[in-house]
């Protein structure tokens, strides 16, 4: 794996750590022998053509998806199996949608408060505290009080990050958050990104957004049928890509 | 006209009814919800249970459950569920027979509820670390029940009709009273349309009442 200076992970500050990741659907081998780290307060962007694993990578992390080999650790501990364990191993990794996901019988402010009250066992009036804050941060305060459906694609998503937020997670994965979006809408999810990115917030980030890629990540993964094919910065990449699947991939990408 | 219903306790009949049914849709609700439950989690022991469960009641008579109650739990196993006078002995094995019946429906329509219920959410609700049980109370069963409102009513309406056949093990319903004045009067037609009122005016105010409820608390997506 053609890992470039620079970029090589330091592992005293490894935040998610995928060693030799194996998964099947069937006789399908969609992630083969994955190795992967990410460090605190890297934004890495999975980016690759159809079908290649990039959402099965990121529901490996916080174990949406089992894994049939290998290991993957999240600040230094591995996933546990099931159970309770797992599920607060969940709540410290944030996970974005493509179809958002929010839940549609609950006002905005319910599903930002859900997880706060329910898993963090926080108190009503601080958990609605926290998400007022984060919904003012998203932009969409003034819809506090309305049911998911009332809203816009781009509000829902942003509604999303907030809810995932809320959980004070180490990392947050992002599964094509704007491929479902009206044009005119990708930027204010994409703003509300760069400015997670700004932050510090460690992310992980499934998009074909070159823009953003070129001005939030840190290093670009590129995915082919299941396996890591190039790792390196974003202007490496969109400049000078190595592999000829990169190539191909980008010139059909970019010429649509 | 109506002298004939001189004598008879038609309200008192009918008030059995109202309770037959009112207990046996409780118990129906908390038992058809436990099976969906199971039916729907994780545990392939719970799920098999559920399945063989539903399948099982649905395709027995109700008459046959009934009847069970009376000779196979009472008279056999001498099961009398805490009663010790014979009227309320049999009311509570009915109503343990028709909750028994009327779960595995419930059951089945609370499932298609929960299929209503997109994956994502559940996945979602994964992500920020809900256990399973938390998942399928404050996300799924919720969403699934408003979407079922209308399958429940009719859940709820054949419940009503089916409180008749606890007539099979003496319990004093409407159905019971009925055969008892058909037996004693001459106005034979008259008789059966009483009762056939009666139960109407049981089940249409349910079926207006819970289709609004229905439209009010469905879920916009
Ligand atoms: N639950 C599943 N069962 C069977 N096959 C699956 C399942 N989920 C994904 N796959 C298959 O695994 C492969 C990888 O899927 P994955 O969703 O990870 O790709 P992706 O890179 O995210 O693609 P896209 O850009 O279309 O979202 C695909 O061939 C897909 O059809
Ligand atoms: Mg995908």
């Amino acid at each position: 794996m053609p890992v470039p200076e620079g970029s090589v992970p330091d592992d005293g500050d490894a935040l998610v750590v995928l060693r030799g990741v194996d998964k099947h659907f069937g006789t399908l081998h969609v992630l083969q022998s994955i190795d992967l780290t990410i460090r605190r307060g890297e934004v890495v962007v999975v980016i690759g053509p159809s079908g290649s694993g990039k959402s099965t990578l990121c529901r490996a992390i916080n174990r949406l998806e089992t894994i049939d080999g290998g290991e993957i650790r999240i600040d230094g501990r591995p996933l546990p199996a099931e159970g309770r364990e797992l599920a607060r191993l969940r709540a410290d990794v944030g996970m974005v949608f493509q179809s958002f996901n929010l839940f549609a019988h609950k006002t905005v402010l319910d599903n930002v408060t859900l997880g706060q009250i329910k898993v963090r066992k926080k108190d009503r009036r601080s958990a609605e505290e926290r998400a007022r804050s984060l919904l003012d941060r998203v932009g969409v305060a003034a819809q506090a009080d309305k049911y998911p459906a009332q809203l816009s694609g781009g509000q829902q998503q942003r509604v999303a990050i907030a809810r995932a937020l809320a959980m004070d997670p180490k990392v947050m994965l992002f599964d094509e958050p704007t491929s479902a979006l009206d044009p005119e809408m990708i930027n204010e999810v994409l703003e509300v990104m760069r400015q997670l990115a700004r932050d510090g917030m460690t992310m992980v980030v499934v998009t074909h957004e070159m823009g953003f890629a070129r001005s939030a990540a840190n290093r670009v993964v590129f995915m082919a049928d299941g396996r890591i094919v190039e790792e390196t910065t974003p202007e490496e990449f969109f400049g000078n890509p190595r592999s000829e699947r990169a190539k191909d991939f980008l010139s059909k990408i970019l010429h649509h | 006209m109506f002298d004939f219903l001189e004598g008879y306790d038609l309200l008192g009949a009918f008030w059995v009814t109202v309770q037959l049914t009112f207990w046996s849709a409780l118990g129906s609700l908390v038992w058809g919800t436990l099976l969906a439950a199971m039916r729907v989690g994780p545990v392939p022991l719970m799920r098999a249970f559920g399945t063989a469960y539903v399948t099982v009641v649905r395709n027995i008579p109700l008459t046959v459950i009934i009847v069970f109650t009376s000779l196979g739990l009472f008279q056999t196993l001498g099961i009398s569920l805490g009663a010790d006078r014979f009227t309320t002995i049999n009311f509570r094995l009915a109503v343990l027979g028709l909750t028994a019946y009327t779960s595995a429906f419930v059951c089945e329509a609370l499932r298609s509820g929960i299929n209503t219920v997109p994956l994502g959410q559940v996945e979602a609700a994964r992500a920020i670390g809900l256990s399973f049980p938390q998942i399928l109370r404050i996300i799924v069963l919720p969403q699934a029940f408003r979407s079922v409102v209308g399958p429940l009513t009719n859940v709820l309406i054949a419940l009503t009709k089916n409180t008749t056949v606890a007539a099979a093990i003496g319990v004093a319903e409407a159905a019971l009273l009925m055969r008892e004045m058909i037996e004693n009067e001459a106005q034979l037609i008259l008789v059966s349309a009483v009762f056939a009122f009666g139960f109407i005016c049981l089940t249409l105010p349910t079926g207006l009442l819970l289709g609004r409820l229905a439209k009010k608390v469905a879920v916009k997506r």
